[in-house]
């Protein structure tokens, strides 16, 4: 169980968001390159070594020489200078675009996240709607309309860019307002204006500078597009007019092509780099805990060979762990999180797993099953299950094992079913696999089951996709999915816990009830001690990566003989006695 | 029932409806309150207990004006709040605070746990800078967290102690009534336990009432002085703590009592059997 | 299905009238001296006065309007005002040349995307790394000038393909290959990396999901977990992208034409904004959103075909 912060930008995001550009070696060039540009802009008169409409008719497509340092274009003027003028006018071009689009969608992204209703409908049909229209070819449709003015074709350009803005604040607001800090801060007394700017502009920020630079990468090539198609001003120069008349001239002087298709790339290419600086960033920031950018990305697990010589189990043994270590991999080195446990489990036996939460409970779980998240792997130690070692098992000895002889019920119902099947063919897919029955039989055996684990009409329920069901509906569900190839070890970790307390205890019942049917041994991860009175045999506390003690259940319950054993149980409630009411006046405390 | 019937309430709910998505000319919204009434009275806790879909969060949002009134009356210190315009009421709702359930995203991560505290009493002009100050370290020394957590930032505390902030935080304007919605369920068994006294000691401390909801019986048991059981929308059974929470009498708080498992195998084989009885006869 | 099927086709009807309506109220509003432009400053008056009344600019502009949408619904788009060809058929020589070389490229783009993108999710490392860099490379790199060094490159100094000029599919296959070879490499270059780096992140947030790691302990296949299950799941975010990367290609292409001579939609939408020949532009606009809207239905019902919660909205 990983605990995750809320995705939001660090402590003090301009600090950080500098010091990571500074720190990345791409962050340092992306921004050399945009300082020399943006210079090479502003400064342009000053240093270039020709007036930009300066005729040499010797230099028409001539080669380089000490005046023209990258050579003449087809109307014998300077490249370089010509370079360093249009840098002038793209980049304001592109300034002009973005900065419509960033005021325009951050505005009404603002207002439709925060409000919603009507606005949000309207804004959010237009913004489809702009956002289905090839943009260049809606640029050109309106070339008469909006003249050759650059800066006009750019504002409109800005409009068609709006909907990214407007989509990315809409979304960023909608998701902090559902936060619960924007409900305390409502509840607080703020005015809806105090809480825009102090608790949503600060999330939505740093996303924004990221679209900012993408943007500006985009407006700069789609300038560029115009112009070299001839719809800008003739009289200015710029970098893509530059590559249009370098077009023309193909044939005599190839390498004109270069100078300003690399200035633009090398702009761009800045631009989205610094972005990219800034997205690792925040994802870095906002993640916590280990797991969080663990990926699942390798659907063969780590495990490592530790492949301890199988001693002799007793024959009522079904599973041994002993000194199993796991760890993950983290930027500080491996952490483990179990540290040494060893645990024994009799057929037909249940042991209770309970623990807090960071004990350390569901990656021994894990662990028996080979399903550790990426980055997860069993340091040392081993597990014996049924006289087999798992803990030096390849992925495909481990796949035969699953479903068949381990099985494995989850703590969140919903998120445990995939959302894009119906229940049926995913009760029966398994099944096929792993027994290799025929779809017919499958289908046969997957309805008893779900008439067995106590749905009231199977049939619906086999055709219904999980959003069609309840949660304490799908555990059933994926109680039934869990014995159905007949297993030996069931591991559940913490079954009840995302169900209410009725449910609970019905689910509970059926877990004791499909044990003896289907003779499995059980092992139940969880944090109640209630659930471990009610369903369990043996008990094993954890506690930090160790069990510090385990016992049957009776003995445990009356007697602990760990510290820590019994500060939980003299935590739990039930023995309490309610508090007696005594009004404030009557004790002198001020109401 | 009541020892003291003189005493008059704070907070009286009197047939409060609520209905979801009933707005434009579509069918009827879903109706998540049918017409519930509970009052709490001055330093008074009464649980309100319920599974999910009982409502027991949409009436807990609904006196706190962030949650829809469909009908009904909302009386707080002898005024109908949810019949208020918006402004008079977040006047009005300071002394009416909240703790949520989740400690993880209840606080703004990038503020500063002294920032926090400190918003709502500057923000609402009761008072400058350096007295905010002076109140967060007192604030900080009542919930029992040091005193240099100020300035640190929410992620470096651990999931109760950002409880105990939360609880900071709805105590900041001194208000006459917390409604706390399940504030320890996601807390894990010993925190939960030091939560709830806290809860208890700062309610002696100051005169505090709380609307405490939760869908733990026994949570609810151990710190409230009445209990509201409810169902669909609906309260099914209302009264003393004691006897809500021991001897129900209502066929559904039975079932909720006899469904949670006690830490006791022999105890809870008992009650397991008396809940499938009830099972098998409802 | 049927009722999800009629509010789509609801929405794009809307839509398609919305914009050609706005985008007609914009082009005509500013052609009123269309005439004298056509014609010339030597014309007299009462030329122009003719020509005024023949384009029909005389009349109020939503007289106008009503009278284009009354002929637009039959087809008749009118005729345009610098070639006298009507635009229905202008657009219909030119638009099996755009789509051709447009669906050519969203295939290419499709099939390679996902194959690259899939592979980097499960794979990750240094496949992850590179699609990462051409990705950057990619947006960076204008298509016109990908496609100048392109021209440079193999056609002007290789002479592998030729440098310009289009080929119909009906009357070679071979020639069609050549001739659109190197304007679509220009076309999908740029959107390949990204759109990879999209079906990536889709994967893997797929294969994140707690429903995979109980499909592995009940013992599914890892084939089937990844082709079939995270592969179902990650179409949704995949066919946004991909609908978006057609849009843009519309835009690629204008330019794309323009630098291998291809006479297709884009060479026409040049022309006809270069002279402001509004007719034909209208034309081109009503297409072009009619397509769109086309491909974005069709999005849509894969959506639901693949995404049963979708169907309820």
């Amino acid at each position: 169980m990983s605990t995750s912060v809320s995705a939001s930008p660090s402590a003090n995001p301009s600090k950080g968001a500098l010091r990571a550009v500074l720190h990345s070696p791409l962050g340092v060039a992306a921004s050399l390159v945009l300082v020399v540009m943006v210079s090479a802009a502003i400064l342009a008169p000053f240093i270039a070594p020709n007036n930009p409409g300066n005729v040499r008719l010797d230099m028409m497509n001539g080669a380089a020489d000490a005046s023209y340092w990258l050579g003449g274009d087809s109307g014998g003027r300077d490249i370089f200078s010509r370079l360093l003028f249009a840098a002038r006018n793209t980049l304001l071009g592109a300034l002009v675009a973005v900065g419509v689009a960033t005021i325009l969608g951050v505005t009404t992204g603002l207002i439709a996240g925060y409000f919603g209703r009507t606005f949000d409908f309207v804004a959010g049909w237009v913004s489809d709607a702009l956002m289905a229209l090839p943009s260049l070819i809606v640029l050109l449709a309106f070339f008469k309309v909006l003249g050759s003015s650059v800066y006009l074709s750019m504002a409109v350009f800005g409009v068609m860019l709006a909907p990214g803005f407007f989509r990315l604040t809409r979304n960023l607001v909608m998701g902090v307002r559902n936060e619960l800090y924007v409900d305390a801060a409502r509840v607080s007394g703020l005015s809806d204006a105090r809480i825009i700017a102090r608790h949503i502009l600060l999330v939505i920020r740093a996303p924004i500078v990221i679209q900012i630079a993408i943007v500006s990468g985009v407006a700069i090539v789609i300038q560029s597009g115009l112009e070299f198609l001839g719809l800008g001003d003739p009289r200015t120069p710029t970098w893509g007019g530059m590559l249009q008349d370098a077009f023309a001239n193909i044939y005599v002087a190839p390498t004109s092509i270069l100078w300003p298709g690399l200035a633009i790339s090398l702009t761009v290419a800045s631009l989205v780099l610094l972005g990219n600086v800034l997205r690792d960033w925040m994802q870095k920031s906002s993640s916590g805990g280990h797991g969080a950018r663990a990926r699942a990305r390798k659907l063969a697990a780590n495990r490592v060979v530790t492949g301890q010589s199988a001693a002799p189990l007793p024959a009522d043994t079904i599973l041994s762990i002993s000194d199993l270590v796991v760890g993950y991999e983290t930027a500080a080195g491996l952490k483990e999180v179990v540290k040494g446990v060893s645990l024994d489990l009799k057929r037909g036996e249940t042991l209770g797993l309970v623990g807090e939460s960071g004990s350390g409970k569901t990656q021994t779980a894990f662990s028996i099953l080979g399903l550790l998240s990426s980055g997860g792997r069993v340091v040392s130690g081993s597990i014996l299950f049924d006289g087999q070692e798992l803990t030096g098992l390849d992925e495909a000895a481990m796949h035969k094992l699953r479903g068949k002889r381990l099985a494995y019920v989850p703590q969140e119902p919903m998120s445990n079913l995939d959302p894009a099947f119906r229940i049926g063919f995913q009760l029966v897919e398994p099944m096929r696999t792993v027994l290799g029955i025929s779809e017919a039989e499958a289908r046969k055996r997957a309805l008893a089951l779900l008439a067995r684990v106590g749905l009231p009409d199977p049939m619906r329920a086999f055709n219904a996709y999980p959003h069609e069901i309840s949660g304490g509906m799908a555990q059933r569900v994926l109680i039934a999915g869990a014995v159905s190839c007949d297993p030996d070890l069931l591991i559940a970790d913490e079954p009840t816990t995302a169900l209410d307390v009725t449910v609970q205890a019905e689910v509970l019942q059926l877990l004791r009830d499909l044990k003896e049917e289907f003779h499995m041994s059980v092992i139940l991860v969880t944090h109640n001690f209630g659930v471990v009175a009610d369903s369990c045999d043996r008990v094993a506390v954890m506690r930090d990566g160790r069990v510090v003690e385990a016992a049957d259940v009776n003995s445990l319950f009356t007697n602990p003989q760990h510290e820590y054993t019994k500060m939980l149980l003299g935590s739990t409630l039930e023995n309490s006695t309610p508090p007696a009411y005594v009004p404030p006046s009557l004790t002198g405390v001020p109401a | 029932m009541n020892a003291i019937p003189a005493i008059k309430p704070i907070l009286t709910v009197r047939d409060l409806v609520v209905e979801f998505g009933a707005k434009g000319l579509k069918r009827r919204g879903f109706r998540a309150l049918h017409g519930v009434s509970i009052d709490v009275r001055p330093g008074e806790t009464v649980g309100l207990v319920g599974e999910s879909g009982s409502g027991k969060t949409t009436l807990g949002r609904s006196v706190l004006g962030i949650g829809p009134v469909t009908s009904g009356e909302i009386i707080f210190d002898g005024h109908d709040i949810a019949a208020m315009p918006p402004r008079q009421r977040r006047l009005r709702n300071i002394n009416i605070q909240a703790v949520f359930q989740d400690p993880y995203t209840s606080l703004n991560p990038s503020m500063t746990i002294e920032d926090i505290l400190a918003e709502p009493l500057i923000a609402t002009g009761s008072m400058s800078r350096p007295e905010a100050l002076a109140r967060v370290r007192t604030l900080l020394d009542q919930v029992a967290l040091p005193s240099d957590a100020g300035q640190r930032y929410p992620r470096e505390f651990s999931g109760g102690q950002r409880q105990r902030v939360a609880i900071a935080r709805a105590l900041a304007l001194s208000p006459k009534l917390i409604v706390c919605d399940e504030p320890v369920s996601a807390l894990d068994l010993s925190t939960q336990a030091r939560v709830l006294d806290l809860f208890v000691e700062i309610q002696k401390a100051t005169g505090v009432a709380y609307l405490f909801v939760s869908h733990d019986l026994s949570v609810v048991r151990h710190i409230s002085h009445r209990v509201a059981v409810m169902s669909r929308g609906a309260i099914v059974e209302y009264g003393d703590c004691d006897q809500v929470t021991a001897r129900p009498e209502h066929a559904y708080t039975r079932r909720l009592m006899l469904a949670a498992p006690v830490a006791d195998p022999v105890r809870q084989a008992e009650r397991r059997k008396a809940f499938e009885a009830l099972a098998t006869t409802s | 299905m049927l009722g999800f099927l009629l509010r789509r086709l609801g929405a794009a009807a809307i839509l398609v009238f919305v914009l050609t309506s706005l985008t007609f109220v914009l082009v005509f509003s500013s052609a009123q001296n269309a005439a004298r432009n056509i014609l010339g400053e030597s014309a007299s008056q009462e030329q122009v006065d003719a020509l005024n009344r023949e384009l029909g600019l005389d009349q109020p502009l939503f007289v106008q309007y009503t009278t284009w949408l009354g002929k637009a619904v039959t087809g008749n788009l009118g005729k345009s005002w610098t070639s006298n060809e009507q635009v229905a058929s202008a657009i219909a020589n030119r638009l099996p040349v755009t789509l051709s070389m447009v669906i050519t490229a969203i295939t290419v783009m499709t099939i390679i995307s996902v194959l690259l993108g899939v592979a980097a999710a499960v794979y990750g490392g240094w496949l992850d790394r590179l699609i990462q860099f051409i990705s950057v490379l990619g947006f960076s790199l204008p298509n016109f000038w990908i496609a100048l060094i392109l021209v440079l490159t193999f056609a002007v100094s290789l002479r592998w393909f030729p440098a310009t000029g289009y080929v119909p599919l009906t009357r070679s296959l071979y020639g069609w290959a050549g001739s659109l070879a190197l304007p679509v490499a220009a076309l999908v270059v740029g959107g390949i990396a990204s759109a990879a780096q999209q079906v990536r992140g889709a994967v893997i947030d797929v294969l994140e999901q707690d429903y995979i790691r109980t499909l592995r302990a009940r013992g599914v296949s890892p084939a089937s977990i990844l082709f079939r299950h995270a592969l179902r799941n990650a179409t949704p975010p995949a066919l946004t992208v991909l609908s978006l990367q057609f849009i843009a290609l519309l835009s690629g292409a204008v330019i794309i034409e323009r630098v291998f001579a291809i006479p297709g939609m884009g060479s026409l939408t040049v022309d006809a904004s270069l002279s402001g020949d509004t007719p034909v532009i209208m034309g081109i606009v009503i297409v072009l959103v009619l397509l769109v809207s086309l491909v974005n239905l069709l999005i849509d019902l894969a959506n639901a075909w693949v995404n049963p919660k979708v169907r309820l909205k």
